[in-house]
């Protein structure tokens, strides 16, 4: 079946290929591998950008740590290493998800595409909640809050604010980072499921993964100093 | 099945040729169309020239900032109680707007937006952003930046930036100074969302400058024109690549401090609170460890231009390429370890020390730089249009400038400098006599390959001539008012130095005269200027081989490079009459420059 499409001068042959196959790369790059490697190299240079926004959290963490060591210790102890724990294993597993995606996306297996896209959404998801339910409510209606919002009666070093500020402000700006992943690979799964992605073209798959693998990182490091040392 | 399809599928390109041969300038149909084809393209040249107007608009709002402070200036401040016992404030210029009460916070505030606005929204953006975008793809031979419409985003990310800015002026100022030192910026104007918005501006405005040197670091990385090897490349490219990576490196570092310092005034964090146990210096720190690198973001513009201006005017090959271009490199690599310079009064002595000695590597690559550019000239057809009176403005002032930060970056004369007009000084004369006279070259000599017109060089070079002089008398009279002990940032000041202040803002009349002559050439040029050719003044690169304005997709034909942009040796004879600008003569078929 052959329909003419008129919609861009028209006179032009209708192919209904799926879009990954007929992807032509934009004009100003010379090939689609020079296209590739230009959309990775910004997504690098990007990631570089994500470190040392989250360096200023670890270097006041680090500061303080050093000014403050008891509050710091004390800090580390009203935080429960089994929910930390646990969101660290859902953010390592949402990792692989989205490291098979990008292999689903090369080897064009649609199905799994898809099912590897949505097991990284819910663990996301699963990773806010349990941040929300079990820990930032919990400790904010208990009056471990921020600077001069803290209210808690038994605190027993006056720096304990300072570390809540830090505290926040790290996994706050954290979980900011895993909001956006989510409706990042919200958009890969619509596109996914337009069959927008295979062998020829996967682009937008590689780049979200690679956000998503920082956005790992930066929790692998947080988790330990936050949680885990005293 | 046929299988023919040349839909857009990837935003941009795939547009059938012969279609787009026009000029970029060219109008698409009416008013409405043309506007809206302005406000959504995603032209690189298009960005630029937006970017330039923005640009010169905020320079505008920021200039006018600093011609209040200097009319303040004119008469100290003081308060006088007389013989009834009355108080009464004299020396006060705008003594009538009265809003702020009997005080100097008109003062502060004008200060403050003088210099948020000229380093935010002016500096920052203005080399790389407008003149950046528009000659970067064509000077590597490219039909775009790598991301054209991440290229758009950051400008509308500029204006929206600017925007909170100017909403911050709006509802009566910021009193903070640019720096936003904690614990006063958020303790200050308590009540207030004025400095809130401020600082928000200021960090989403560091996104805008973000996206554009994660832009430029990709397109000089992808997208060079075949045979364009690095050492092919012209040194703008060098220089202006060496600051988007600081752009890229250190300006994530602003955006975490500045919102620490929001979470700090809004929910009272305590991280940079001294009442709380936080610590006002880590405030500092994270600061300079962006807003160092940013003079070299700012400066290093400037050397990309002068690196062009002096080689084209001078008709002579650049005097050390691959050591301008690694001097390039060197500066941002040590942009980055000479933060704690700004510190010297607030951190140890050990530190202090280090940070002195970091600071002294500085001066080695920028004083290649220097000793390449005078060399160049040395021998050179020098040729004394507008953009080449301000290469060598720039060589002038920014020596003074350069030479004036080895008494500040000694512990020993910093600690009687600091803090005082010798600060002031140095900086104007490195960022204004240094980046700003830099982009006037620079603006001048692409101005007829930007706007396809030729400008007034006569006038050009009468309103150069002023502004260097309005230059020297603003603000050399403020290293002698820093040495006699006048501090920055205060309205008053004893009776001693009343004449030199006089001096200083009777300079900064001269400077505004000097830019209005800038903007009556510009003006005429875009009305009734003649006609530019593609190559006005002989260039070799790359930008010069299309025409004037440049057609939509830079150039006819892929372009290859077969001589490398300064290869004047070959292509000028060497007693060619100076007042012409002869074009390169054709190359011999097959012949490589270098």
């Amino acid at each position: 079946m052959t329909t003419i499409d008129t919609r861009h001068g028209g006179g032009e042959v209708l192919d209904d290929r799926p879009y990954h196959e007929k992807y032509k790369h934009a004009a100003h790059f010379r090939t689609a591998e020079a296209e590739f490697d230009a959309c990775k190299l910004g997504m690098w240079l990007f990631l570089a950008t994500e470190i040392l926004t989250f360096s200023g959290m670890f270097v006041a963490y680090g500061i303080f740590r050093m000014m403050y060591p008891q509050a710091w210790a004390n800090g580390s102890h009203y935080l429960d290493p089994f929910w930390g724990g646990l969101n660290t294993v859902i953010l390592l597993y949402s990792s692989f998800t989205i490291a098979m995606a990008i292999h689903n996306a090369q080897k064009n297996q649609q199905f799994w595409l898809k099912v590897n896209l949505i097991q990284t959404i819910v663990c996301a998801i699963a990773f806010i909640v349990i941040k929300l339910a079990f820990e930032y409510i919990p400790k904010w209606s208990a009056g471990k809050r921020p600077g001069s919002l803290f209210t808690y009666p038994f605190a027993e070093n006056p720096y304990e604010p300072i570390w809540w500020g830090v505290y926040y402000g790290a996994t706050g700006i954290h979980a900011l980072h895993v909001l956006t992943g989510v409706v990042l690979i919200g958009w890969l799964l619509i596109r996914a499921q337009k069959k927008h992605f295979g062998p020829t073209h996967y682009t937008a798959v590689e780049i979200v993964g690679l956000f998503w693998h920082i956005v790992d990182i930066v929790w692998i490091f947080l988790f330990p100093l936050l949680y885990l040392i005293d | 099945m046929t299988t023919i399809d040349t839909r857009d599928i990837g935003g941009h390109g795939g547009h059938a040729d012969g279609h787009h041969e026009g000029s970029y300038l060219q109008p698409k149909g009416g008013l409405i169309a043309t506007v809206w084809d302005w406000m959504t393209t995603i032209d690189h040249k298009k960005i630029g020239v937006m970017y330039l107007f923005a640009t010169l608009f905020m320079f505008f709002l920021g200039g006018m900032a600093a011609l209040a402070v200097r009319l303040e200036l004119w008469a100290p401040v003081r308060q006088i109680t007389d013989a009834a016992g009355a108080v009464k404030v004299t020396g006060q210029a705008f003594a009538w707007y009265d809003s702020f009460g009997q005080n100097n916070d008109l003062y502060n505030r004008f200060f403050t937006l003088h210099g948020a606005i000229m380093v935010f929204m002016f500096i920052i953006p203005s080399i790389p952003a407008a003149l950046g975008n528009f000659l970067l793809p064509l000077m590597v031979g490219a039909k775009d930046v790598a991301f054209p419409r991440l290229n758009l985003l950051s400008w509308y990310v500029y204006v929206t930036g600017s925007i909170f800015a100017v909403a911050a002026i709006i509802a009566g100022g910021v009193d903070t100074g640019w720096t936003f030192y904690t614990p006063y910026s958020t303790t200050s104007d308590a009540g207030h969302w004025r400095v809130v918005f401020m600082v928000l501006g200021v960090f989403i405005l560091g996104f805008s400058s973000i996206l554009t040197g994660l832009n430029f670091v990709v397109t000089v990385h992808k997208l060079r024109a075949p045979g364009m090897g690095w050492f092919d490349m012209p040194l703008f490219v060098w220089a202006i690549y060496s600051s988007a990576v600081i752009q890229v490196l250190a300006t994530p570092v602003l955006a975490i401090t500045l919102v620490l310092l929001m979470f700090e005034r809004i929910f009272n964090v305590g991280v940079f609170d001294p009442r709380m146990g936080g610590d006002p210096v880590l405030f500092q720190h994270f600061f300079w460890f962006y807003s160092h690198p940013a003079v070299y973001i700012m400066i290093l513009p400037g050397m990309a231009i002068i690196n062009e201006t002096i080689a084209v005017h001078a008709r002579k090959k650049i005097f050390g390429y691959r050591a301008v271009a690694f001097s390039s490199l060197s500066i941002a690599a040590i942009s980055f370890l000479v933060w704690g310079h700004h510190m010297f009064t607030s951190q140890g002595e050990i530190a202090s020390a280090i940070f002195s000695a970091l600071t002294f590597l500085v001066a080695i690559p920028t004083a290649v730089k220097m000793f390449n550019w005078t060399t160049t000239l040395y021998k050179g057809s020098i040729r004394f249009t507008t953009p080449m009176l301000y290469s060598l403005a720039f060589l002038f002032l920014f020596a003074i400038g350069g030479l004036t930060g080895l008494p500040l970056g000694t512990l020993a004369t910093d600690l009687h400098l600091h803090d005082s007009y010798f600060v002031v000084a140095h900086f104007h004369y490195v960022m204004m006599g240094g980046t700003v006279i830099a982009y006037l070259a620079g603006l001048h000599h692409w101005w007829p390959k930007i706007f396809g017109k030729m400008y007034s060089t006569f006038w050009a070079n009468v309103g150069c001539i002023i502004v260097f002089i309005g230059f020297n008398v603003t603000f050399f009279t403020q290293f002698i008012l820093g040495t006699r002990g006048m501090p920055r940032r205060y309205a008053s000041y004893i009776d001693d130095l009343q004449f030199l202040h006089q001096i200083s803002t009777v300079g900064s009349w001269l400077l505004l005269l000097g830019f209005l002559v800038h903007l009556f050439v510009f003006v005429h040029s875009l009305i009734a200027g003649p006609k530019a050719g593609a190559n006005p003044w002989g260039g070799l690169s790359l930008e010069w081989e299309t025409d004037s304005p440049p057609i939509e997709h830079n150039f006819h034909h892929e372009p290859i490079v077969k001589h490398g942009p300064y290869d004047y040796d070959d292509v000028v004879p060497p007693h060619c009459d100076p007042k012409d600008y002869p074009l390169p003569a054709p190359l011999p078929e097959g012949h490589k420059g270098h």
